[in-house]
């Protein structure tokens, strides 16, 4: 008879692993994909597929280099390229996604340990870089290719910031993304499909992005702006849902999610009622990011200890 | 505030059939620890004649259990054996006539109060059946039972698998109220909790209807969320009392026993049979039919699988008890102990181990522990050897449970760096401990040399 196997309770584990995590997200940014595609062309699968690839490539080469233990196989980087690519305007030079992508997965991600480790969002720090590095191509906005009834191809935060109303799509474009902006950012019907995903999978819980979402539009209320218009354009949606939702980067705990995505909300509104810019959800999760030990720090949830008598 | 918990696969295949008394294997072997405590002294010698219910291995100490023989027939050896969990204890082998005669000093103990009731308890063998092993007679002698407002009775049984908790209230559910008529009788407590998991519908009517006809006896029927049944869980659930940290029911006024082992102590009273066989679920992705069966203390797994019908797989890890907190043997020659309440064969398939990969800081172990630990922080200070940590994290307040480990998705090895955080925090005390003891020293001798240098002073001086 065979030798019997020895081991450490429990014996019994969830078919869960990282890999069909990612494979969720990326089921949940499907619909967005398709939304790309149909507003803004072919282009836009391009973007996607060329930044997803080098993410997994350069993830690939990097562990190779380092001698560590390949994980390209648990499809995160492929996420993080996805995320990447629909922060990107669908005009970018090819060669510049591909240096956002390597900046995303060696500089953020690797050299901070890899997955799991990273104290910030790769697709957001990336993307920031990007924005920094070549601001010209990567505000260079298009219009959609569907027919559309705003006039000017300006994005709707820019045209709002500027106070062009002619510029400003009305609901229903901006509810179905038929505007111009970054290829994934722009219709909310898709990317709210996506979210409904991720939460019915229990992917991620429901305190960040209601957290986020809500103080944008609180805030909106608050500084009379159009409410609507603030939370449906711009890139918070993908952000709420997509990207202040990332494990690592993010406060694990119930009231930690919250802190972090009203944080969040709050320097957005800031940033764009207040800042030079027009969009400002990339430097409020960045911010936040930093932020993460010190929230989980400080919502750590007290262990069952007892030692009271009813 | 509610405890968290996880939705498992319940696979209570067995529920349903009534369990079977299994032939008398040739020969046991009896352990002389199945229980927690001192190992108990071995009373017979090679060569002896033994009977059922005889006594072999009597407690030593104060926390420790009588063991009684499960056969009659002829002492073959007495031997060392490693149990399950690695500790080196006698062993008495014991070779079986086949009558199965009845040892003669075998006689209902007479009861009248509370102390001759603990001793008929510590006389019947009875342990903790749940799988905890801890004596009985420890549990229920009680110094003040003043203290004691309420006895919580566990049938949760949440472990996937087990259902000889089940078949215990549906065959004897007449013995758990007995058994609760001694407990009101002896110790004058009046308020009694019944915690099942709701998965369990035959079992709840049976307690249900019995309650119904008895004063101060409660049937909680508790969502199927593991660990119900873990004490601490299905205290705070029965009775939103949080047992303190290192203490014990008793501590908050509780007694929390298994409702098998009641059922047990019950008959005990009423037939004077100690704790010689034991009913325990036979299940698992290998075996050919599932069962709860009858089987004698100490006969070897290997006996007890062919006598229950055999294998249909290759066996590639075999357990004592569930698979959220069973603990794997080394080989099928190992006995069916006391606490045994179910033995689980997995095929190869089923025991396959998950791939571990690197930690994705999810949370989700943090999400779903019961008693709020943060098995991924844990992990880190065990890692990183800080002790000072590890205590502010709790670690010894894990009771193994499993929830982290199975929700992981990176199926971390969370148990096992919960349990090595606990050894390391135990050295850790015993550091500070040391360096405490060494710093008095060094006070009492600087003051003693100072004291020294005063009296030369003094002496100098004159």
């Amino acid at each position: 008879m065979s030798k019997l196997i020895s081991s450490v309770s429990p014996h019994f584990f969830t078919h869960r692993t990282t890999r069909t995590i990612m494979i969720d997200v990326i089921i949940a940014l499907m619909p967005a994909l398709t939304a790309s595609a149909v507003i803004f062309g072919w282009r836009s699968l391009l973007i996607v597929g060329v930044c997803a690839a080098s993410c997994v490539i350069s993830e690939f080469l990097f562990e190779k280099l380092c001698k560590r233990e390949n994980t390209a196989g648990d499809l995160s980087a492929v996420v993080t390229g996805m995320l990447l690519a629909f922060n990107l305007p669908v005009t970018i030079p090819v060669w510049q996604a591909v240096f956002g992508s390597i900046v995303a997965i060696i500089v953020v991600k690797q050299l901070f340990g890899g997955i799991g480790q990273n104290f910030a969002n790769p697709a957001i720090t990336a993307r920031i870089v990007l924005m920094t590095a070549f601001s010209g191509t990567m505000t260079h906005w298009t219009a959609p290719v569907l027919p559309h009834d705003a006039v000017s191809s300006a994005t709707p935060l820019a045209a709002a910031a500027k106070g062009i109303k002619e510029s400003m799509p009305p609901y229903l474009e901006l509810f179905l993304g038929n505007h111009s902006g970054c290829l994934g950012e722009t219709c909310a019907l898709a990317l709210i499909i996506g979210g409904a995903y991720l939460l019915i999978r229990r992917v991620i819980s429901w305190h960040t992005p209601v957290a986020f979402i809500g103080t944008v539009a609180l805030m909106s209320l608050f500084c009379g702006r159009d409410v609507l218009y603030q939370v449906m354009s711009g890139g918070l949606l993908l952000g709420a849902l997509f990207m202040a939702t990332d494990y690592s980067t993010t406060p694990h705990t119930k009231w930690g999610k919250i802190i972090f995505g009203i944080g969040c909300g709050l320097l957005t509104v800031l940033i764009r009622f207040w800042g030079n810019l027009p969009e400002g959800v990339s430097f409020s999760i960045l911010l936040m990011n930093i932020l993460t030990p010190y929230i989980t720090k400080l919502t750590r949830v007290k262990p069952l200890s007892g030692g009271v008598k009813a | 505030m509610r405890l968290h918990g996880i939705k498992i696969p319940h696979k209570k295949n067995t529920a349903g059939i009534a369990p079977v008394e299994l032939p008398i294997p040739s020969r046991v072997r009896i352990p002389m620890s199945m229980h927690i405590g001192r190992t108990s002294k071995v009373i017979v010698k090679k060569g002896d004649t033994v009977k059922v219910g005889q006594l072999i291995g009597q407690a030593e100490g104060f926390v420790s259990s009588d063991i009684h023989s499960s056969v009659s027939g002829t002492v073959e050896k007495i031997d060392e054996m490693i149990t399950a969990g690695g500790d080196r204890v006698p062993c008495v082998s014991i070779v079986s006539d086949g009558r199965q005669e009845m040892y003669e000093g075998i006689k209902p103990p007479a009861v009248d109060d509370f102390d001759s009731f603990v001793k008929a308890v510590r006389q019947s063998g009875a342990v903790g059946l749940g799988g905890a092993g801890f004596p009985s007679f420890v549990k229920l002698g009680v110094d003040d039972l003043s203290r004691i407002d309420a006895v919580v009775i566990n049938a949760a049984e949440c472990e996937p698998y087990i259902t000889s908790d089940t078949r215990t209230m549906i065959d004897k559910g007449g013995y758990v109220f007995k058994g609760i008529e001694a407990i009101k009788k002896y110790m004058g407590i009046r308020h009694f909790i019944i915690g099942i998991e709701n998965n369990k519908r035959e079992a709840i009517s049976v307690m249900q209807e019995l309650a119904g006809k008895t004063d101060g006896v409660g049937v909680r029927v508790l969502p199927s969320l593991y660990p119900q049944g873990s004490e601490k869980v299905l205290v705070y659930n029965t009775m939103k009392r949080i047992i303190p940290k290192g203490g014990l029911p008793l501590d908050i006024g509780v007694i929390v026993t298994n409702v098998t082992t009641l059922a047990f102590i019950a008959e005990y009273l009423e037939k004077g049979i100690p704790l010689v066989s034991k009913c325990l679920t036979v299940d698992g992705s290998a075996v050919k039919e599932p069962k709860n069966v009858i089987a004698p203390i100490g006969m070897s797994i290997s006996d007890l699988i062919e006598a229950a019908g055999g294998l249909k797989n290759e066996p590639a890890k075999v357990m004592y008890g569930g698979p959220m907190m069973g603990i794997t043997v080394p080989s099928m020659d190992e006995p069916v102990l006391k606490n045994t309440n179910a033995v689980i064969f997995m095929d190869s398939r089923e025991a396959a181990p998950p791939k571990t990969t690197p930690c994705i800081s999810c949370g989700a172990c943090a999400d779903h522990c019961p008693l709020r630990l943060d098995p991924r922080a844990i992990a880190r200070a065990y890692k990183t050897d800080d002790g000072e940590e590890l205590e502010k994290l709790c670690v010894d307040l894990c009771m193994e449970c499993g929830c982290c480990a199975f929700v992981c998705p990176a199926h971390r090895p969370l148990v096992q760096t919960n349990k090595l955080g606990k050894l390391r925090l135990r050295e850790y005390h015993d550091e500070l401990k040391a360096q405490k003891e060494k710093e008095q020293k060094e006070r009492e001798t600087k003051a003693e040399k100072e004291k020294k240098t005063a009296q030369k002073g003094e002496v100098s001086h004159e």
